[in-house]
């Protein structure tokens, strides 16, 4: 009964969804005030009706009631409780509705947070978020309904949620990663109620910034910690795939951190302005198309939920109805905007426009990578291809190694012009320092340079050291007050600097062995010594494992690492459980592959220079991100917007 | 030159030479990092190229999974259940997914001998997913178990 609750919950949003839809656009349309007024109400109506749905499975998932296909599917009685909550988006049809409901929870958001924008405004941005809410409902209505019931087959016990998700990754990984996605659709309303308006001056580029850089730190997280989770859980080390669901989420990042930089542009010197608004509509696009490779199963990959064409469908025709519909008002309206801002070469300008070139670049390859194998079968009708990952870094690397080179000097730049000299001058130092430090440190440090990491490591100095120096000069100048917005800013890039040494260190320098151990075995990898104490048979809530030991001796250092295989009861499935030694400077990474008999196990022991740091770099980006919208500036910029209506209201 | 135009020369030389050269970048490194796959029957039937980095997959044949007494080779045979086999070696650690009767892909390159000769091998990634490249092989038992998924 309760479960009916929750289906009859999501069609009366959907409901909800329709009249938000159309009272936001005609009340912005027409004006008339008291259209416009009914939206909030409706904004709220909604969100309470998916959340209730939400609360609804659950509850159906916490008190096991497998007459619920989906929970029978991805549930088990004996699964620990709090799996139990995250295991409603385990899979398809949950992890949908968490995605509906973090869409109607940002449009909540923006209602009330946006209550300042002038009337029309906000009602056509509410109203274009009510038609993606919508397009979500009906979805989920039509083709991926999680209430559906198993009656009355009603299986007496659950199959269990997939053991990969049973862990702390899974329980933070995919809200986050939806949050950055749908927060998204913020900057794209706010670009299409923009275009809609025909005010395609930089007022909805302030307007929409924070929203996009909160949006972007929340998909910088999620993509961070979805890494870190692949890295420890799936059990044999690798932090980043190509993957084309991983690449479905890397795009949109792409394209928005493209977006988060030209917003800048757009809203400081009024530049860029359509250029914008086509990456507003870009970066939301790429995150349907996520969601389209993600569902639809078109793809090869390891993630591929669901196998069902209708599903695809039916996003395949939501996108093209979004992507050209906003596409056409773009080139129907866009075309009057004129800006007449000049800038030179070395101006901050140019810099954020290589920027953007750069990023998009990256994102067109990453996208071509991951579509060509659907486009080749499509062209010689059937033949089926995969693209592998030496394509993917053969662009991508030099792509970001001239992206780091730039990015050292955009601090010594001004908006409109700098002189060559002036910019030498203060950067010919951190320049010099930079050189000096990424070839001495690896000599130092191992005795040997190899040429991939002196020049990661320069390009890490020189980013690090122009931002230092620039944060110096503006607190030698006598600046009491440093705006979060630029401690943000230089937090991010850190961050970059950081997730790029991670990523080069680890990929040059790491050690790995595949081998057949038995008891007593011994084995020197690098500076360590492992040696195999043999396995032996460990039990836990729903699951039997073998564990492993292996003292570990690097120098003076002596530890043990217990690495696990377990099986799982309920779906019979096997899993590499690693153990990791973590640490700034380097993880040990065991896992133990199969039992070989006679007490022989295949092992795979590998050591990571550095692979924190590339997770320590997303979440410096994450949190620069973040602090940028707390900036002083957007309080004062609210206070004068209200400020400015009670005068026209007057 | 105005300054306005001058910008946008700056932008159009730009936006060539970054075309140009990732163009060039992509073209060249994505036709060399394609792997075509292949049905067990091409493979057998000689419609595979030998010696050239390829994608192959099928069932695993039961009983074929053969390791040898020290190290990790081993050695196995992907069918189509139609007539259709081949043997794969591989060195190194099997996926967790890997069993007897399953779906599998297998990477590398296919030696004039007709061995496949393994550098990665690839398993489903739960009970439920089955590789899009294997959707078209008829289903076996188990495959159809799965299907049902609550019978356990």
């Amino acid at each position: 009964m309760i479960v009916e609750l929750g289906h009859l919950a999501l069609v009366i949003a959907l409901g909800f969804s329709v009249l938000l839809t159309l009272f936001g656009l005609a009340g912005g349309a027409s004006g008339h005030q008291r259209v416009m007024a009914a939206t909030p109400s409706f904004v709220a109506a909604q969100f309470v009706f998916v959340a209730l749905a939400y609360a609804t499975l659950t509850y159906a998932f916490v008190n096991d009631d497998f007459s619920v296909a989906y929970v029978a599917a991805n549930s088990n009685s004996l699964l620990p409780w709090y799996y139990k909550f995250s295991a409603v988006w385990g899979a398809h049809e949950g992890s949908f509705l968490l995605w509906t409901l973090i869409m109607s929870g940002w449009t909540l958001a923006v209602a009330v947070k946006g209550r300042d924008l002038p009337d029309t405004f906000l009602a056509r941005v509410l109203g274009v978020m009510g038609l993606l809410s919508f397009g979500f409902l009906s979805f989920m209505l039509w083709t991926s309904n999680p209430f559906d019931r198993l009656v009355p087959m009603t299986p007496a016990e659950g199959s269990d949620l997939n053991p990969l998700l049973q862990d702390f990754g899974l329980v933070v990984h995919p809200p986050m990663l939806y949050t950055g996605y749908v927060g998204f659709s913020v900057a794209f309303s706010f670009a299409i109620a923009a275009l809609l308006s025909g005010r395609l001056d930089t007022a909805w580029a302030r307007w929409s910034r924070p929203w996009t850089n909160i949006a972007w730190a929340f998909l910088t997280l999620g993509i961070t910690l979805g890494s870190w989770w692949a890295y420890y859980e799936l059990g044999w080390g690798g932090w980043w795939f190509w993957d084309p669901v991983e690449n479905a989420s890397f795009m949109p990042w792409l394209a928005g951190t493209a977006l988060v930089h030209c917003l800048a542009v757009t809203e400081k010197r009024g530049a860029f302005k359509s250029w914008t608004l086509l990456l507003a509509i870009t970066t939301f696009s790429l995150s349907l198309l996520g969601a389209f490779i993600v569902r639809s199963g078109v793809l090869t990959s390891v993630h591929a939920f669901a196998v069902d064409p209708t599903r695809g469908i039916f996003i395949l025709v939501f996108l093209f109805v979004v992507v050209g519909g906003s596409l056409l008002l773009y080139a129907a309206r866009a075309s009057v905007i004129r800006s007449s801002i000049s800038y030179q070469f070395l101006s901050r300008e140019a810099f954020l426009l290589l920027n953007n070139i750069l990023l998009i670049i990256a994102m067109a390859l990453v996208l071509l990578g991951t579509l060509y194998p659907l486009a080749y079968e499509a062209v010689t009708g059937g033949d089926k291809i995969s693209v592998g990952v030496p394509y993917f870094n053969a662009g991508f690397v030099p792509l970001m190694l001239v992206l780091a080179a730039a990015l050292g000097i955009a601090p010594a730049l001004n908006w409109k012009r700098t002189s060559a000299v002036q910019a030498y001058r203060q950067l010919r130092w951190v320049l010099a320092a930079s050189v000096v430090l990424g070839i001495a440190v690896p000599l130092l440090a191992t005795g040997a340079v190899r040429w991939e990491i002196a020049l990661t490591l320069v390009l890490a100095f020189w980013i690090v050291g122009s931002h230092l120096l620039d944060l110096g000069g503006r607190l030698r100048k006598g600046v009491t007050r440093i705006p979060l917005a630029y401690v943000g800013m230089s937090l991010a890039h850190f961050g970059f600097a950081a997730a790029l040494l991670g990523v080069a260190l680890t990929s040059q320098l790491s050690i790995e062995k595949d081998l057949r151990m038995g008891p007593g075995d011994t084995v020197v990898l690098g500076t360590m010594e492992f040696e195999f104490n043999g396995a032996a048979e460990v039990s836990g809530p729903n699951y039997v494992a073998q564990r492993g030991t292996f003292s570990v001796r690097d120098g003076t250092n002596r530890f043990a690492l217990q690495p696990e295989k377990r099986s799982y009861f309920a779906s019979s499935s096997v899993m590499t459980e690693a153990a990791i030694d973590a640490g700034l400077l380097r993880d040990v990474y065991i896992s133990l592959g199969e039992s070989l008999g006679d007490g022989d196990w295949a092992v795979r022991i590998q050591i990571k220079p550095f692979v924190r740091w590339i997770w320590l770099g997303g979440l410096l980006m994450a949190l620069g991100g973040s602090l940028a919208i707390a900036d002083a500036r957007y309080r004062r910029l609210r206070k004068r917007m209200i400020a400015q209506n009670l005068i026209a209201a007057g | 030159m105005r300054p306005k135009r001058r910008n946008r020369l700056i932008i159009i030389v730009f936006l060539f030479a970054g075309a140009g050269i990732s163009v060039a970048l992509v073209l060249v490194a994505l036709n060399e990092n394609l792997n075509v796959f292949y049905p067990p029957d091409q493979v057998v039937g000689g419609g595979a190229p030998v010696d050239t980095q390829i994608r192959a997959g099928g069932m695993v044949l039961d009983g074929s999974v053969a390791r040898r007494a020290d190290g990790l080779d081993v050695a196995f045979v992907l069918t189509d259940y139609q007539g259709a086999e081949f043997t794969v070696y591989y060195r190194g650690i099997l996926p967790d997914l890997f069993r007897e009767g399953q779906g599998i892909l297998v990477q590398g390159q296919l030696g004039s001998d007709g061995v496949f000769q393994a550098s990665q091998v690839l398993a489903k990634h739960d009970e439920n997913y089955m590789p899009p490249e294997l959707a078209g092989m008829s289903p076996d038992k188990r495959t159809a178990r799965n299907l049902l998924n609550y019978d356990r």
